[in-house]
């Protein structure tokens, strides 16, 4: 990425600001709740409505904001809302990425899979329907430990099923936020976006998931870009953006998978690659910097799905060599529509210039005078990664994100500098075991969190 | 992503609500929770492989008790909290920190704890009964997200969750 790349994304895309406004109307209203909307929630909630005046959601949604204000929302206002909310960010998303691939000069094949609707929500969603509902109605500053332990109980029933593995991830995550923040009504500052589009998230996938497509597969060469990590209490995420040159000898493209494990607060750091030991290639592969040959995996727009079988390691392939050489070029794919949202918003980039720290003692990288900032809070205690050795970079491959009106890199890997000696560090350096001996000698204090959890489940479960 | 006590959480989508739990040694107390009103946990016998105490301290009257998972009063607990507490509170001072466990237990420590003997000792609660049977279940149900299989497909609201170093 050059500076002259840089510079464009400054301008916001026409509307977002009108567009983010009324989602932030909205956003309030939902602290208060949909149960009691005062004069300021009403006024917010018609701004709303009005702004899809002449759209497909136009009526819908006016009829769902008369029913907050006239004090009786059924199930099908909320899942209006939440659908329109979701629409407005959803087109955020398209203009804030239009922008981006346009700088980047990034081919972008659009979604052709039609959106079906979900034939039969299963009986375990009714539960997780009736928690958003009454979450709505109480908002967030209504919510006590009773409306807590109601989502303890759905995410219980629903992590079970496979299906239903999102809203249950989802529910889960938002549910220990609420627990250690209640009572929100004491809260200096309410994280309104977030929740509110936690929340949207929750109802539209309560709906139900929609019978799977006819995916299509692909095979070729898989050459890793780098490695993002997410994760809160009971989950982590480990999603490798990647180029894959098909085996037809197709153009390459830009795919990411991941693999999800669920976990408890106390693994934490790099004990979370213990609990992905089941997938062997893709730790070596993350560890050990090497390609990976692929046979008929499923990918749908972007998303390849991990099979073990399937895979198999290849040559040594260097994710910087890879960014250079192969990035630039690659095409990518459209987002599912109900997926689309700014914060889902993760395009690969290698930036080669300095970090330096702006006037604010803020971390950017900089090429060709432009900066772009760093998102060195997204750097995962997983890897070797830290914020200074972020500060000695001379070149950084991550991920552009867009955040509250501003575009930021969260570096994936960098080419730092350690005792005048250029280094390439990588979030899944440790995938295979942590390979700094300061750092280790820390683990092996601290000892294998998966194993003594394991040994007590397995003294203690099933009794 | 931003920390708490910068600028606006209200229009940001990624903010580190809750910042993850620090890394500790789980062999001698593997679970410890601030739930229900309590510190609550579970502790390893020294003696016996097979056998746990469920130890607990209520926020609001700050009593406390520690008991078998089996309900069996436990022998060390008297006027004072046993060492099955102690290991409690200690833990609970590594995996959240001092401020977050004081502030859910109600207790000044204006000048700080070192140590969950420094915590107890700040606490005026009594010993009195309370069911072991709840907090041991929530251990159960803590214990069974490791049997949770891994997934292959994507979860792209995790996006809103990003690893952090924050808590290290």
């Amino acid at each position: 990425m050059r500076g002259a790349q840089v510079a464009p994304l400054r301008a916001a895309p026409a509307g977002l600001t009108d567009a983010l406004d009324v989602v932030a109307g909205f956003d309030d209203a939902l602290v208060d709740g949909f149960g009691r909307v005062g004069e300021r929630g009403a006024s917010a909630l018609t701004a709303f409505a009005d702004a899809f005046t002449g759209t497909p959601l136009g009526a819908p949604v006016a009829v769902a904001v008369d029913a907050v204000i006239a004090g009786s929302v059924a199930p099908q206002h909320l899942a209006a809302l939440a659908g329109a909310r979701s629409a407005l960010l959803g087109a955020a998303h398209d203009a804030l990425l239009a922008q981006l691939d346009e700088t980047l000069g990034r081919t972008r094949s659009p979604w052709t899979t039609p959106t079906s609707v979900p034939s039969e929500a299963p009986a375990a969603l009714a539960g997780a329907r009736a928690w958003w509902h009454e979450v709505a109605l109480t908002g967030w500053r209504g919510v006590d430990h009773e409306l807590l332990s109601v989502a303890a109980g759905v995410v219980e029933t629903s992590l079970l099923v496979p299906e239903l593995r999102r809203i249950a991830v989802l529910l889960d995550g938002l549910a220990a936020e609420l627990r250690a923040c209640v009572p929100v009504a004491t809260m200096a500052q309410v994280p309104a976006r977030r929740w509110a589009d936690l929340w949207a998230r929750g109802v539209l996938l309560a709906e139900g998931t929609p019978p799977p497509d006819a995916t299509p597969s692909v095979s070729g060469r898989l050459l890793p870009l780098g490695v993002d990590v997410h994760s809160h209490d009971t989950a982590v995420q480990v999603q490798l953006h990647a180029i894959l040159e098909p085996a037809d000898g197709g153009p390459a493209r830009l795919v990411r998978t991941a693999v999800t494990a669920a976990k408890v607060d106390t693994i934490v750091g790099p004990a979370i690659w213990r609990l992905l030991s089941h997938h062997p290639a893709l730790l070596t592969a993350l560890a050990d910097k090497r390609a990976l040959t692929v046979t008929d995996l499923p990918l749908r727009g972007g998303d390849l799905s991990w099979v073990d079988d399937r895979v198999r390691l290849d040559e040594p392939a260097d994710p910087f060599a890879t960014a250079r050489v192969l990035l630039p070029a690659a095409t990518t794919a459209a987002t599912d529509p109900l997926d689309r949202h700014p914060a889902g918003i993760a395009e690969p980039v290698l930036v080669e210039g300095p970090v330096i720290r702006d006037e604010a003692d803020a971390l950017a990288v900089e090429v060709d005078g432009e900066r772009i900032p760093l998102a060195v809070d997204r750097l995962p205690a997983a890897g070797p990664l830290t914020v200074d050795l972020v500060a000695t970079a001379s070149a950084c491959l991550g991920l552009l994100r867009w955040d509250d009106g501003r575009w930021q890199l969260q570096p994936l890997a960098v080419l730092g500098t350690v005792k005048r000696r250029t280094v390439q560090a990588h979030n899944g350096d440790w995938a295979c075991g942590v390979t700094d001996p300061k750092i280790a000698k820390e683990e092996a204090r601290a000892g294998d969190a998966v194993a003594v959890l394991r040994e007590r489940a397995g003294r203690l479960l099933r009794r | 992503m931003t920390n708490a006590d910068e600028a606006d959480w209200r229009r940001r989508s990624v903010v580190a609500v809750l910042p993850p739990a620090r890394p500790r040694k789980l062999a001698k107390v593997p679970f410890v929770e601030l739930a229900d009103g309590r510190l609550q946990g579970v502790v390893s016998s020294g003696s016996d492989v097979e056998r746990v105490y469920v130890s607990s301290i209520a926020a609001d009257t700050h009593a406390y008790q520690c008991s078998t998972n089996n309900n069996r009063p436990c022998g060390g607990l008297r006027a004072t909290p046993c060492k099955h507490l102690h290991a409690l509170a200690d833990e609970a001072l590594l995996q959240y920190g001092v401020d977050r466990v004081a502030r859910y237990l109600r207790v000044d420590v204006g000048d700080g704890v070192a140590s969950g003997a420094e915590l107890l000792a700040r606490l005026d609660g009594q010993p009195e009964p309370a069911s072991a049977a709840v907090v041991f279940s929530r251990f159960l149900r803590h214990l069974a997200y490791l049997e949770v299989p891994v997934s292959t497909a994507p979860q792209p609201e995790l996006h809103w969750f990003p690893a952090t170093r924050a808590g290290r």
